[in-house]
């Protein structure tokens, strides 16, 4: 036991937990954005596989890094206009049709990577993003790369934008109220349109630190449920950023500190200790979706004259 | 540009949007084809006779659309009152646990008492998955997509430690399945020298029996009716928090049974690969069929045919059997998308 008390203070304890944490905040702030303005994305979870894959297949075929972020982000910004249009001004089942993005990203990059990839026992390897050091914050025990900031920097964006703007004072209404939000002027199909753009960009930048930071190369299930992790974050975070980064940091937290125990309780099946983040998840969202304030046009298409 | 919500869409678009669904798939299809550096033509013709070509090929392709029938089913039942059962593939493996468990030796009986009580005993156990965020979203607002969601992942790796441990076979030269299930719960061959099983029977009389509950009883009716409008639902009297349960128990039993046949009339045990998403594809059977019923054996069909063909082609010339999944979810994309023609009408 004693053992399992000593982990929590190692420096490398505290590195896993950005590195863990990192995919997950960029998924749960995509999602956010998405329903904020009332669409929920359930194609976060292929999303995010297909912008590891975009992305490490730009920066193996030659681009650098920061160029396969950005094609990461274009298909997720590709993907999410798919989603949008059928959802927004077609006003099809958001669940479903999210559904059915995951199913088809999932199915895609498994399709490209076989075609792209010659089957090896291997995967072919990149030079991935390397720590870097902030200078005026001496903290080599973050250890963490470029994209773990420009996530923690975009959570403090978002939140700005969405509560502190014109812009996202539009965003909240067109998910709480669309029909007033039209009243206003506002054009609401166009607007969560574009939110759904924005936000799939962003979770594809989660899949894209998956292959270009915390591995070298690519992996078929490399996402592995973080895109549904995502999900439950932003109920657990009630819907507001700081809240649901904090989540994220707590769920990292977590998962960093399991996979030490495994270690530790080597008479415990492992799966235990996979299963947990899961239950964990279920088990949080119960008291905090009791008294969740979630926006009230969630879900709900928005066809202009119905009510 | 305002949208008009049609009444019943006229039969002309149904068909219309039908030819548009296969008519991408089609077109998607060669895409990938081409895409893979094979011949276009031939392959397709190689996906054609993989799927349909032989009397073999057929009882393959019903043999694959079997599962896809109940895990159809459930999501098609579950749907149709905004019971958003995305946990399937969960329930599929809660219910082949059920069967394996009881049904490799620890009950002893003859067959006739033996089958119905382990394929109620799978049901049981894939309501039993279902009903927990039933509850959940009734009485405690928890989103039912994210907890079925994930319940489908604690189930995976329950199965994991399951056959790994207290259910392991010792005789499987290691690998990590459960006991054989005893001979005489296992389904007959409905042709022999082929795979295919009387589970394909029970599949067809379910949608068979619940299309009947659907147009034909009350039950039936409040469904829908909660479906529709809960508000209103609710106005009327119909008791929709019994009609919401009862509505996971057979959405969850349909899925659990999915598990039960496959293991009793296909593969004999509980392996971690003994779902290939058959609990993912029942969403996409779902929405092919409409959520009608009667639609779900065709959708399923089209579905497993898609797959069957896909195996055969990638065998023939090389293009990854991969290109079946992105085809099917396309059809599910397209579908969303007539769909839409079917219930708004476009005016200027």
């Amino acid at each position: 036991m004693n053992e399992a008390i000593d982990l929590f203070f190692t420096a490398s304890l505290w590195a896993a937990v950005f590195r863990i944490a990192t995919p997950l905040i960029f998924g749960m702030l995509g999602e956010l954005i998405c329903e904020r303005a009332g669409v929920v994305n359930l194609g976060i979870e292929g999303i995010m596989t297909f912008g590891a894959l975009s992305a490490w297949l730009a920066v193996f075929h030659g681009c650098d890094l920061w160029t396969g972020m950005l094609v990461a982000a274009a298909s997720g910004a590709a993907f999410g206009l798919l989603h949008a249009l059928l959802t927004v001004p077609m006003a099809q089942s958001q669940h479903v049709t999210g559904l059915g993005i995951t199913l088809l990203a999932t199915s895609l990059v498994s399709f490209i990577y076989r075609l792209a990839v010659p089957a090896k026992s291997t995967p072919p390897t990149i030079m991935p993003f390397q720590p870097v050091d902030l200078p005026f914050l001496n903290a080599p025990f973050l250890a963490a790369t470029a994209p773990t900031y420009l996530a923690l920097g975009l959570a403090a964006v978002v939140a700005y934008v969405l509560w502190r703007t014109p812009l996202g004072l539009a965003i909240r209404m067109a998910g709480e109220h669309p029909q007033g939000a039209q009243a206003q002027g506002i054009n609401v199909l166009i607007l969560r349109t574009g939110c759904v753009m924005v936000g799939s960009a962003i979770m594809a930048l989660g899949g894209a630190f998956l292959s270009l930071a915390a591995f070298n190369s690519f992996v078929i299930n490399m996402v592995q449920g973080r895109g549904w992790m995502a999900l439950a974050l932003v109920v657990f975070g009630a819907w507001r950023p700081g809240l649901a980064l904090l989540g994220a940091l707590l769920y990292a937290w977590f998962d960093a500190y399991q996979l030490r125990l495994q270690h530790v309780f080597p008479g415990v099946p492992y799966q235990i200790f996979l299963m947990a983040p899961y239950v964990l998840s279920i088990a949080v969202l119960i008291p905090m979706s009791r008294r969740a304030s979630g926006p009230q046009a969630l879900m709900m298409p928005f066809v202009k004259g119905e009510r | 540009m305002r949208l008009e919500r049609r009444n019943a869409p006229p039969a002309s678009l149904i068909l219309l949007s039908i030819g548009l669904v296969v008519g991408l798939m089609a077109l998607s299809g060669s895409a990938l084809i081409y895409a893979a550096g094979a011949p276009v033509w031939a392959s397709w013709g190689a996906m054609f006779t993989g799927a349909f070509g032989s009397k073999l090929a057929i009882t393959e392709t019903l043999t694959r659309a079997t599962p896809l029938m109940f895990t159809g089913l459930a999501c098609a039942l579950a749907f149709r009152s905004r019971l958003w059962n995305i946990g399937a593939e969960g329930q599929l493996y809660a219910g082949a646990l059920a069967v394996a468990a009881l049904g490799s030796g620890a009950i002893d009986a003859p067959a006739v008492v033996l089958i119905p009580l382990v394929m109620f005993a799978a049901a049981l156990a894939g309501a039993a998955m279902l009903l927990g965020p039933a509850l959940l979203k009734r009485y405690m607002n928890v989103d039912d997509v994210v907890t079925t969601l994930l319940l489908n992942f604690i189930m995976a790796l329950f199965v994991s430690i399951m056959i790994q441990g207290p259910m392991r076979d010792p005789l499987a030269m290691g690998w990590p399945q459960s006991m054989h299930v005893l001979d005489s719960i296992t389904l007959d061959k409905l042709i022999s020298q082929s795979r295919l099983h009387t589970g394909l029977l029970l599949g067809l009389a379910l949608c068979a029996l619940l299309a009947l509950v659907e147009s034909r009883s009350v039950f039936g009716l409040q469904r829908r009716a909660v479906g529709l409008n809960p508000h209103a639902a609710h106005f009327a009297g119909i008791p929709a928090t019994r009609v919401l349960l009862w509505t996971a128990v057979g959405s969850g039993g349909l899925a659990g049974l999915a598990g039960a046949v496959e293991v009793m009339g296909l593969r004999g045990y509980v392996a971690g690969d003994l779902s290939p998403g058959y609990g993912y594809a029942g969403v996409i059977v779902a929405m092919l069929a409409q959520l009608h019923p009667l639609g779900v054996p065709a959708a399923a069909m089209l579905v497993a045919s898609v797959f069957v063909g896909a195996d055969a082609m990638s065998r023939a010339f090389n293009v990854p059997s991969f290109i079946a999944d992105v085809m099917v979810s396309l059809s599910l994309l397209s579908m969303m998308g007539a769909s839409f023609f079917l219930s708004y009408r476009v005016r200027r």
